[in-house]
């Protein structure tokens, strides 16, 4: 009933071929960005409101991390959603990412901010390309071991060579303050605000490329690479091509980590476990799906975080002490039901559901 | 349609109830953070170290109604000694309680790296005690952060003395062997220039030998030890990277009597899964094992006698992660009783007056009698400039069944460690545009 499309007559090519085709698609869009871009930032300077959440807490802890493991998770989605190319090294493009941007902001004095998580951007894809290579002959688990290989050699590599970190003794880097156009991205609300820009515009021009033809292409080695290469499609070029583009998107999600988020990083906080978080967002949230990459970072990074504090809430009002490390373990085990869940029940994951959701409520109320 | 909003709608009515709901305490209480590690590979120092603490505040209030009449009071967060979930805990408890937390001691490294600059933004100590950032004892540079009691340079030159003794005096350290084995992070990595600095010194040959992240495979770093056949191994290890280490050593047939630790691989949890390859392990430590203390007997009265001890094995107290938990509480029950004498007694202090109260924290052997703690830890005076304040650690030997204090209260090398602290602490001043504090000017 709210969501038919009766009535709504497409008249021009550019119309069909919109991003949100049905007006209410749209509409929740808009409403989704209003949300983000003026509800919140307003909300949070509001004195009355300010009492009562606590704002700093919500984008420092929960939803600034999200922010930025959607696009790490986006990264990932492109190269193994998409393209098929099941890769294990997230970790390590993101590693790259936040040091080859301290390292840009250090050494080239003057460097606009942004220019430099660009290049850290490019410089991430350059290590991904050199890494996909393998990915012209070996396929599938094969090929995530190539990633992986990756992973540990990128991680070593910043331990090793003091360079990277610019000699601390530590290994410890710790990232420069935000300062784009000369405005200090200094209070959590503006950092929120820099990273939701950001975010939006990748997660826009990811939206446009695996639309395009060059996603086309992508999902059609992800299906039958063999046929793929039979009707013409470049192997090499395509390949590479989702390795450069998703460890772009990895490299600046690794930037943003290490300069709007924690501040200080070591290349330790990059490893395995980071690139196995990012693949299970991508599998809970649904592989090959942009809204996907959002919806399984929000899991991975807000379902702990709630599961704490409903324990901590719980504790207080019954009056039960709940032993520590409980929730921790609680959390790990509901991960890892819902993982063997969405595998066997729903392989396409959040995405699908909400899919299958909008496609009953075209219908609804009529059954068919 | 609107399934989409639902979520973020849940989350910040959920969040809101929940603040509304925590906000509505009693005012004259004093908030500490606990944001520890009670799961993951070092759960047994976390749950160590954070049982003693808890218990020891619970004390305090059982015994003496809190501190001055304000109860303190805590909440325990779970960190999994991560970098991410370390900052999340922390943004979730700093504005926790009347005055927001007292403090922040991260029990991690990593995390304490991660917090120097929120907690300056934020008015909120963060005490690493024991641990980084070790040029963060230059308190001019860093006034919000205190690696209290002893930092991991001035232990190492302690480390090196007791090396020294064990050979016959500092001139024979002239043409030996040291091996550094250290577990690849930036804790492991953070004594490698004061060894430098030591063997350029003295005179003795040190190598580094790195053991990746957990550390359960070190085969190849042995056997590496056994061609470099050095007089002394310090194993600077966490978790599993201990026994492990301790087995290694057996297996090559190295004398676990010429190995020292630190005092994060010193501790029961770390050489009884090594079983007899552990039997002669040196440790450093800045706080003794045992329960036979004043202070922790009081903790069995007033706590456990009423059973809301926080360690679910009794025989654990009295070990050296819990007794060094009962140390941080001593610490910062200490430094707010400092601040209260100064702002005002009987009134919950902010984080800026604790921040005042640790830099003008004293601890002496009067104290240490009252508190009931002789022996147990080092005296302690802490200044604008120096924000370690104690310095000297005592070693102690594994006998197979407990821990035996073998020297006395071993101080630090300060005329080597204090210009590296100053020249990585003015080095970071640089990097940041931080200008140091002039201490001659405040209070």
């Amino acid at each position: 009933m709210f969501y038919r499309e009766a009535g709504q007559f497409k008249s021009t090519y550019a119309e069909d071929q919109r991003l949100f085709p049905i007006r209410q698609d749209r509409i929740g869009m808009a409403v989704i960005l209003a949300i983000a871009f003026l509800v919140l930032p307003i909300a949070s300077s509001a004195p009355a409101l300010r009492g009562v959440i606590d704002f700093n807490y919500w984008y420092n802890g929960v939803i600034i991390p999200f922010l930025i493991f959607s696009l790490a998770a986006l990264g990932l989605n492109i190269l193994t959603g998409y393209a098929g190319l099941l890769s294990l090294g997230t970790g390590a493009f993101m590693a790259v990412g936040a040091f080859a941007a301290y390292n840009f902001e250090l050494r080239v004095p003057g460097i606009p901010m942004l220019a430099s998580f660009i290049l850290a951007g490019i410089v991430a894809a350059g290590v991904g390309l050199v890494f996909g290579l393998p990915s012209l002959r070996i396929k599938g688990f094969y090929l995530a071991v190539a990633t992986l290989a990756a992973q540990f050699f990128v991680v070593w590599a910043l331990t090793k060579f003091p360079w990277f970190s610019n000699y601390s003794t530590s290994g410890v880097i710790a990232a420069q303050k935000l300062v784009a156009f000369g405005y200090a991205f200094d209070s959590p609300v503006k950092r929120y605000l820099l990273v939701l820009v950001i975010v939006a515009l990748m997660a826009l021009a990811a939206k446009n490329m695996v639309r395009s033809s060059t996603g086309r292409a992508w999902m059609a080695v992800r299906d039958m690479d063999v046929a793929a290469e039979v009707i013409g499609i470049p192997m090499m070029r395509t390949k590479l091509l989702a390795f450069a583009v998703s460890s772009f998107y990895c490299g600046v999600a690794g930037a943003l980590y290490a300069f709007a988020y924690l501040g200080n990083v070591e290349p330790q906080a990059f490893d395995l476990d980071l690139s196995f978080r990012i693949l299970f967002m991508i599998i809970i949230g649904g592989v090959g799906s942009i809204l996907g990459s959002f919806l399984g970072a929000a899991f991975i990074v807000v379902l702990p975080i709630l599961l704490d504090i409903w324990a901590t809430w719980f504790e207080r009002t019954a009056g039960i002490a709940v032993p520590a490390g409980l929730v921790s373990n609680l959390t790990l085990i509901i991960f890892g039901a819902l993982i063997v869940f969405f595998l066997a029940v729903e392989p396409l994951g959040l995405a699908r559901l909400w899919q299958v959701a909008k496609d009953k409520l075209r219908l609804w109320p009529f059954p068919h | 349609m609107f399934r989409h909003l639902r979520r973020p709608a849940a989350v910040v009515l959920g969040a809101a109830a929940l603040v509304a709901a925590g906000t509505a305490q009693a005012q004259n209480e004093q908030f500490i953070p606990m944001n520890g590690y009670w799961v993951g590979p070092y759960a047994a120092g976390g749950s160590g170290i954070f049982g003693g603490f808890i218990d020891y505040i619970n004390m305090v209030n059982a015994r003496d109604g809190g501190i001055n009449g304000v109860k303190l009071t805590y909440e325990k967060c779970e960190t999994e000694y991560n970098n991410a979930r370390g900052v999340e805990c922390y943004e979730r408890t700093k504005k926790m309680g009347p005055t927001g937390a007292s403090l922040v001691m991260p029990l991690s490294t990593g995390i304490t790296y991660s917090l120097i600059d929120k907690g300056a933004a934020d008015h909120v100590p963060i005490v690493s005690i024991g641990y980084g950032r070790t040029d963060a004892s230059d308190g001019r540079v860093f006034p919000w952060i205190f690696p209290l009691i002893t930092n991991y340079w001035s232990q190492n030159t302690a480390k090196i003395k007791f090396i020294a003794a064990k050979e016959g005096g500092m001139d024979k350290l002239k043409g030996k062997k040291i091996v550094n084995l250290y577990h690849d992070s930036a804790y492991g990595k953070e004594t490698i220039p004061v060894l430098d600095a030591q063997a350029k010194k003295y005179g003795f040959e040190v190598t580094h030998i790195p053991v990746a992240h957990p550390g359960n495979e070190q085969q190849a770093q042995w056997l590496q030890v056994r061609q470099i056949k050095p007089d002394w191994v310090i194993l600077r290890g966490w978790g599993v990277m201990n026994p492990t280490a301790l087995k290694a050593a057996a297996r090559v047939g190295f004398p676990r009597t010429k190995m020292v630790g630190v005092w994060w691989s010193g501790a029961e949890e770390d050489v009884i899964p090594a079983g007899d390859a552990a039997k002669g392990f040196y440790a450093a430590a800045f706080n003794v094992s045992g329960s036979n203390y004043p202070v922790i007997r009081e903790i069995e009265k007033f706590v456990y006698a009423k059973g809301k001890g926080e360690m679910e094995d009794r025989s654990r107290v009295g070990s050296i992660y819990y007794n060094r938990g009962v140390v941080f509480g001593i610490v910062a029950t200490e430094a707010i009783r400092t601040a209260q004498a100064h702002y005002g007694k009987g009134k919950p202090m902010t984080g800026d007056q604790i921040r005042w109260g640790l830099e003008h924290l004293s601890i002496d052997d009067k104290d240490l009698k009252q508190l009931g703690a002789t022996g147990f830890m080092q005296a302690l005076k802490v200044s604008c400039t120096d924000h370690e304040g104690g310095g000297a650690v005592k070693f102690l030997q594994w006998d197979g069944k407990k821990w035996n204090t073998v020297t006395d209260w071993i101080s630090s090398d300060q005329s080597l460690v204090r210009p590296m602290i100053e020249e990585s602490a003015a080095k970071y001043a640089k990097e940041k545009g931080i200008t140091p504090r002039d201490c001659s000017r405040e209070g």
